[in-house]
């Protein structure tokens, strides 16, 4: 299966070199069932890119096999072209609000002052500076507020900004967030889109899982359309086309059919991605 | 107890090495369990202890030694070698962690079992003594065990003192620790080392049966009062301490009685007075606040009724209403109680016989309450 609508890549995906992610025949299995299979990812620095995907399209897995979290069985990623162990440094994550106990006896402060653990180094603490940092990117989220709070007495959203800021005090060269927008509120909503436009604006690049496909055209430069494989990916105006959204969702694309068609459309159980994929993973 | 009863405690030799030993098997343990809490992995502890017995019989069984150190030494590589199974079985087959730690549990101590059973029952009698190791003698303690145990004890607590940052940020978060380029599983693998230290330290004076509760108990009390990892690691110390102290000083006192069950008693004594009274998390603050709310709510219901009721007038202060008006509008409870408790806040007053009016305050407080309940809706509504 060819990708469709996949953009003429801007330099060779194999060497990564000018892209700020390059993702070449990436395929993740779970014990023998696929969650990837042979997946490219080509992303220009200074971009927001979006990825979508039904449930269970390996979305975060995508994430997760980048930052080298679960093993790949096979394929390369090359962060500004080099290979993940030597660009720890440029590469930042925000992981799923779920991920963590929030129950952790710690404050706001002290996890965003985690961001800081690696340039530390072994064994030295966190110091004055350090804290300093933490509470300037606590300030650009709108969370200074509430550096000394508890995180459980924190809200969804308040918590997300937390994970956000957290990120920000590594200040790496690339971001990968995984479904930040996820059950937070209006306020968390706005901050988390001024803090990708300020990150655009500054040269970064920002990877964002993301599950709300209205807000894509809006929020988002370039988009990825996955499911298990990539179906597409590139700029939002080239390539989140409604044929592109039916491969990746099948039939259950309910947004699309309020839109355009109460019946199921063509895409529907006779898909082959459809049927073929939601054996893998239902 | 009185003075001179202090000064024989610490003449006496024996009680100090106990009280000793038990304190640093407590305070290790206390903060080694913290971190076995945070991380899920209570029970962990429990697999260990269990399954340093067969270590223990093997070593005298080979040697002939009952040397503390030798015995010690014994313990630990089982202990660690049970651990490991754990971890090994979680990882590659689909066994959950709990049945994992019940089947290495299980066959550790079942195998420990049987051959201290065996041991018993040879004809020498160089034997005797070792079955202290099921449920803890901390009377039969030396200066040189004590000695060992503060070493391995004091050696694992300064490793986690040293990483301190890397065990934080790897109980809490472990994903971003693997992204930062921490070593993972090199880290857990240590840890569990520590956890190791710490319980075959504990393991003469208190038992493989229970010196798991030397790990849960202080970390489940020290939680209720902090919600800092240091303060809660340096009270799970202190609790872990004194409920060692207490339970050893306790079993030496009574003749013949083991020290496990008397230490684990007086750790749970911590930890059910932790469980009730603890200012934020405990059972009587939280229905102290539930209480409260209800009586806030209650009165605050008189209040907007007494608020509605003088909108309806010209001069709102002037216009006082009877307390049937109030109680067939409440939706229940004392109006009666409640609009003394009202006045008692100076936001109601009593106008004479059954006449009840709101005062000046009251309003502010009726409109000050709806403003807020108004932007709570705006808050809930956004999406």
């Amino acid at each position: 299966m060819t990708p469709r609508n996949a953009p003429s890549s801007p330099a060779a995906p194999h060497t990564g070199a000018g892209l700020a992610v390059a993702v070449h025949d990436l395929t993740v299995a779970y014990r023998d069932k696929p969650v990837l299979w042979d997946v490219d990812l080509e992303v220009p620095p200074g971009l927001l890119l979006a990825v979508v995907g039904p449930n269970g399209a390996g979305k975060s897995t995508l994430l997760k096999a980048i930052l080298g979290l679960v093993p790949a069985a096979a394929g390369t990623v090359l962060i500004h072209g080099e290979p993940l162990a030597r660009a720890r440094d440029r590469i930042g994550y925000v992981p799923q609000r779920g991920s963590v106990d929030w129950d952790f006896p710690t404050s706001a402060l002290d996890v965003v002052t985690m961001g800081t653990y690696r340039r530390l180094g072994w064994v030295r603490r966190p110091g004055r500076r350090e804290r300093e940092d933490a509470l300037a990117a606590l300030e650009r989220v709108g969370m200074a507020a509430f550096a000394d709070r508890q995180i459980s007495q924190l809200s969804g959203g308040q918590q997300q900004r937390v994970f956000l800021a957290r990120a920000l005090v590594q200040d790496t060269d690339v971001t990968f967030m995984d479904e930040p927008f996820q059950g937070v509120d209006a306020v968390t909503e706005r901050a988390i889109v001024d803090l990708l436009k300020d990150l655009r604006a500054r040269g970064r690049t920002v990877v964002v899982v993301h599950h709300d496909l209205q807000t894509v055209p809006d929020y988002f430069d370039w988009v990825m359309l996955l499911n298990v494989r990539r179906i597409a990916s590139g700029p939002v105006a080239e390539v989140f086309t409604e044929e592109n959204l039916r491969l990746t969702y099948g039939g259950r694309l309910g947004f699309l059919e309020r839109k355009a068609d109460p019946t199921p459309g063509p895409g529907g159980h006779d898909d082959p991605t459809a049927s073929h994929f939601g054996r893998i993973r239902p | 107890m009185t003075w001179g009863t202090v000064a024989a405690f610490w003449s006496d030799y024996t009680l100090r090495t106990v009280a000793a030993g038990a304190a640093v098997i407590g305070a290790t343990a206390g903060v080694l369990g913290v971190f076995a809490q945070l991380r899920r992995q209570s029970l962990l502890g429990d697999a260990v202890s269990h399954a340093a017995l067969p270590g223990i019989a093997l070593v005298f069984l080979l040697t002939g030694s009952k040397a503390p150190a030798a015995l010690v030494a014994g313990a630990a590589v089982t202990g660690w070698l049970g651990a490991l199974c754990v971890t090994g079985i979680v990882r590659s087959s689909r066994t959950s962690a709990d049945s994992a730690l019940g089947l290495v549990l299980s066959v550790f101590f079942g195998t420990g079992l049987m051959l201290l059973t065996w041991i018993q029952r040879r004809p020498d009698a160089s034997q005797a003594g070792l079955d202290r190791f099921l449920f803890g003698q901390a009377a039969t303690l030396l200066t040189a065990d004590v000695v060992t145990m503060a070493a391995l004890g004091g050696g694992a607590v300064l490793v986690l003192v040293l990483f301190w940052k890397e065990f934080k940020l790897l109980s809490f978060d472990p994903g971003y620790a693997a992204l930062l380029g921490l070593p993972v599983r090199r880290l857990d693998i240590l840890l569990t080392g520590l956890l190791v230290m710490a319980v075959v330290a504990g393991l003469q004076a208190v038992g493989v049966v229970l010196m798991s509760a030397m790990l849960v108990a202080p970390a489940a009390a020290a939680r209720q009062w902090t919600d800092r990892l240091a303060p809660m690691a340096v009270l799970a110390a202190a609790f872990g301490a004194a409920a060692g102290v207490a339970g050893a000083v306790a079993s030496s006192l009574a003749a013949r009685t083991p020290t496990g069950p008397a230490v684990v008693l007086a750790a749970t004594v911590i930890v059910l007075f932790s469980l009730v009274f603890s200012p934020r998390r405990g059972l009587l603050a939280g229905a102290w606040r539930r209480w409260r709310r209800r009586r806030d709510l209650r009165l605050h219901g008189v209040l907007l009724d007494l608020f509605a009721l003088a909108g309806q007038h010209g001069d709102p202060t002037a216009a006082p209403h009877a307390v049937a008006v109030l109680r067939a509008m409440a939706a229940g409870g004392s109006v009666r109680r409640s609009l003394r408790e009202l006045t008692d806040r100076g936001w109601a007053a009593h106008a004479g016989g059954d006449l009840w009016t709101i005062t000046a305050a009251g309003r502010g407080e009726a409109e000050r309450f709806l403003a807020d309940r108004a932007a709570d809706g705006q808050r809930e509504a956004a999406p």
